[in-house]
C-alpha cells in the first residue's frame, strides 16, 4: 500500500450529521474516524448509563452506521470512533444488533476498554498518586466527593491492535484524538513504537483533521469571505505515506478549501509547547514541520519529529459544580446601553436585599463589548439595541431558580423591556466541571475484544 | 497598521487559558510579528482579560507564533460565565493590535 486515505467525519458530539456520509459517499478513503467526546462529555454518559446499562455511549453513531455500514463494509472502508463512550461494549452490541437487523455480514467491532478508572481512584489515592488538578494544581480533597466520571486518554496502540486482530469498525471510550488516526497508520504500516519521528507524523495527521473542516475552510480567520460553498464544506482527509509524509485534501466538489494558511490554522489550534506535543506514545515536535501546496486542494506536511513520550497518561475527570442560569432582555434605542444598565442595576439591588449566596455573577452588553470588552473598544454609545445578559453560578438549584424569579419584575424598570430573549423562566443548568490530572501509566491496562457479526 | 492587515489568528481553549496561533499573512512579514507582538505586548493588549502570565513560542518554519494566555477565560471550560467560554474570538481581539511598520 503506497498510501492510507483516513478522512474526518466528526469534530466533536454534534458536528454535522451529513458529513460523515459524505466522506464516505464523495470518494475513495480507507478510513474513516470520528470524534464525539468532549471534556465532559462522559459525565453526561455515565449518568445515562446510571439509569440504563444499555446506554451510556454516542448513539449518534449508532444511527449513522445504521445508513453507511453496508457501504463501509462492502468497499473496505473501517471506522475509528470514540463512541464508546463509558460503554463501548454497549455500543459495540448496538452496532451488532444493526447488522443483525439489515442482514449485513462481515462486520467485526473491535472494543477498546481500560480508559474509565473510576472504580480505581482510591486504590490509586492510597498508594500515593496524588490526582491533584494538573493545571491549577489544587488538591484532589477537594473534589473526591463530587467526581462524576473519570477516565485516562489511551491512545494508538489498542486501537491498532484490535484491527490487526481483524476488526473494521473501532470503538473506543476516552481516547486521544490523534490516536484514531496514529492506530491505523501503526497497523498498514507496520511502524514500530520507537519509531519516534514516523508515530509524531502519524500524531500530527490526526492533529490536522481530528477538528473536522477546521482545515479544509471552517472557523478559517484567514479568509473566510473567499470559501466557497461553506453550506457543503469538505471534511478533511490525509493521504498518509509509510515515511510519515502526509498530503491533506478533501473530495472534489466539496466546499472550503485546503491551503497552507487552513492547514496551518488547524496546525496551531488547541497548541501548546510546540515541541513539546504530548500523546501517550510519543511526544511530537512541531518545530521542524513544513507545510506547502501540491495541488489545488492539497497541502504536503513534513518534517515531524518526535522523541519517547512520559511515563504518564494524562486524565479527564469531571465532577458536579453547582448550577447556572442566564438571562437575556433587549432594549432599545433610545438610550438603550442606559436602559440596560439601570436594569442590571436595579436586579443587582435586589439580588443583595434578598441576600442570595451567589459564587459568581456577571453582566455583559451582548452587541455591545461581551466578547472582546475593552480590547476591543466599542465604536459609539448609541446603540440601536443591546441585550442585556446577566449570569450567575451558584451551589444550589433554588438560588438560580430565586434569581430567575427576578427578571420579569424588570418590565416595571426602564421603558421596553421587550421580553425574555430565551423564552420563559431559565431553569438551573447543573455544571459539569473538568479535572484534569495525570497517572503513571503502568496503572492502566486498555484491553481489546473483537466481536464478530453474523 | 494593525495586525489585522499582516496577520490571521486561531483560537482555542485549554482549562483556563486560551491559546492564540498568530500566523503571517505573507512569509516575509513573520520577522515583524517576532519583533512587534512580544509576549509584553500582548500582555498589555489584553490587561484586565488575561489575568496570568503569556508565554510565546517561535515557530519560523510555519511563519507563526503561538501564544498562551493563562487564567484568561474566566475559569474556562463548562464553569466560565463569560459569552465567549472558550476564547474562539480572541485571536481576533489580537488582530486589533497596533503595530510600527
Amino acid at each position: 500500500m503506497n498510501t492510507v486515505r483516513i478522512a474526518n467525519g466528526q469534530a466533536f458530539w454534534g458536528d454535522s450529521p451529513a458529513a460523515p456520509v459524505a466522506q464516505v459517499r464523495g470518494g475513495d478513503i480507507d478510513y474513516l474516524t470520528l470524534d464525539y467526546l468532549a471534556e465532559i462529555t462522559m459525565s453526561v454518559l455515565r449518568k445515562q448509563y446510571e439509569r440504563d446499562p444499555d446506554a451510556g455511549y454516542a448513539r449518534d453513531f449508532v444511527d449513522l452506521m445504521s445508513e453507511i455500514m453496508q457501504e463501509c463494509i462492502e468497499r473496505d472502508i473501517k471506522v475509528v470512533a470514540n463512541a464508546g463512550g463509558v460503554n463501548p461494549q454497549g455500543c459495540a452490541q448496538a452496532l451488532l444488533d444493526v447488522a443483525a437487523s439489515k442482514g449485513i455480514s462481515g462486520l467485526r467491532v473491535g472494543v477498546v476498554t481500560g480508559d474509565d478508572i473510576m472504580a480505581q481512584l482510591d486504590d490509586l489515592e492510597s498508594e500515593g498518586v496524588p490526582l491533584q488538578n494538573l493545571d491549577t494544581g489544587t488538591s484532589f480533597d477537594e473534589v473526591r466527593d463530587r467526581i462524576a466520571s473519570a477516565n485516562a486518554y489511551l491512545g494508538a496502540e489498542p486501537i491498532a491492535r484490535a484491527l490487526a486482530d481483524g476488526a473494521n469498525v473501532v470503538i473506543t471510550g476516552r481516547c486521544t484524538d490523534p490516536g484514531l488516526v496514529l492506530g491505523p497508520l501503526v497497523h498498514e504500516f507496520g511502524w514500530q513504537w520507537d519509531d519516534w519521528d514516523l508515530l509524531a507524523a502519524g500524531t500530527v495527521a490526526g492533529h490536522t483533521i481530528e477538528c473536522g473542516a477546521q482545515a479544509s475552510g471552517g472557523n478559517f480567520q484567514g479568509g473566510w469571505r473567499t470559501m466557497d460553498d461553506l453550506a457543503h464544506v469538505g471534511y478533511p482527509i490525509v493521504e498518509v505515506s509509510a515515511d510519515g509524509t502526509f498530503v491533506v485534501t478533501k473530495h472534489p466538489g466539496t466546499g472550503g478549501a485546503v491551503t497552507t494558511a487552513t492547514v496551518t490554522e488547524q496546525l496551531l489550534y488547541e497548541l501548546g509547547d510546540p515541541a513539546t506535543y504530548l500523546s501517550p506514545e510519543v511526544t511530537a515536535d512541531f518545530t521542524a514541520l513544513q507545510v506547502q501546496e501540491v495541488g489545488p486542494d492539497r497541502v504536503e506536511v513534513t518534517g515531524a519529529r518526535g522523541r519517547p513520550p512520559t511515563d504518564s497518561l494524562k486524565v479527564s475527570m469531571a465532577y458536579s459544580d453547582g448550577f447556572q442560569g442566564a438571562a437575556m432582555i433587549t432594549y432599545a434605542w433610545p438610550d438603550a446601553i442606559a436602559k440596560a444598565e439601570l436594569a442590571d442595576s436595579v436586579l443587582r439591588t435586589r439580588l443583595k436585599d434578598l441576600g442570595l449566596p451567589l459564587r459568581a455573577i456577571r453582566t455583559d452588553l451582548v452587541g455591545y463589548n461581551s466578547v472582546h470588552g475593552r480590547v476591543v473598544p466599542p465604536a459609539g454609545s448609541d446603540q440601536s439595541e443591546v441585550v442585556l445578559r446577566v449570569s450567575i453560578w451558584a451551589d444550589d438549584p433554588d438560588t438560580v431558580s430565586r434569581f430567575a424569579a427576578e427578571i420579569a419584575p424588570l418590565v416595571m424598570g426602564p421603558p421596553g423591556f421587550t421580553g425574555l430573549l430565551a423564552g420563559g423562566r431559565m431553569r438551573p443548568s447543573r455544571v459539569m466541571a473538568y479535572w484534569p490530572t495525570l497517572v503513571p501509566k503502568s496503572v492502566v491496562d486498555p484491553q481489546v475484544i473483537v466481536r464478530d457479526g453474523v | 497598521m494593525r495586525l489585522i492587515d499582516v496577520a490571521h489568528a486561531r483560537s482555542g481553549d485549554k482549562g483556563d487559558s486560551v491559546n492564540i496561533g498568530l500566523i503571517a499573512r505573507d512569509r516575509s512579514d513573520y520577522p515583524l510579528l517576532v519583533k512587534e507582538v512580544t509576549a509584553e505586548r500582548v500582555a498589555h493588549h489584553f490587561a484586565g482579560v488575561c489575568l496570568g502570565e503569556v508565554k510565546r513560542y517561535e515557530l519560523p518554519n510555519l511563519g507563526a507564533l503561538n501564544f498562551i494566555l493563562t487564567s484568561a477565560l474566566g475559569g474556562g471550560g463548562t464553569t466560565s460565565l463569560r459569552v465567549d467560554a472558550q476564547g474562539k474570538a480572541m485571536g481576533e481581539a489580537l488582530l486589533f493590535m497596533e503595530i510600527d511598520v
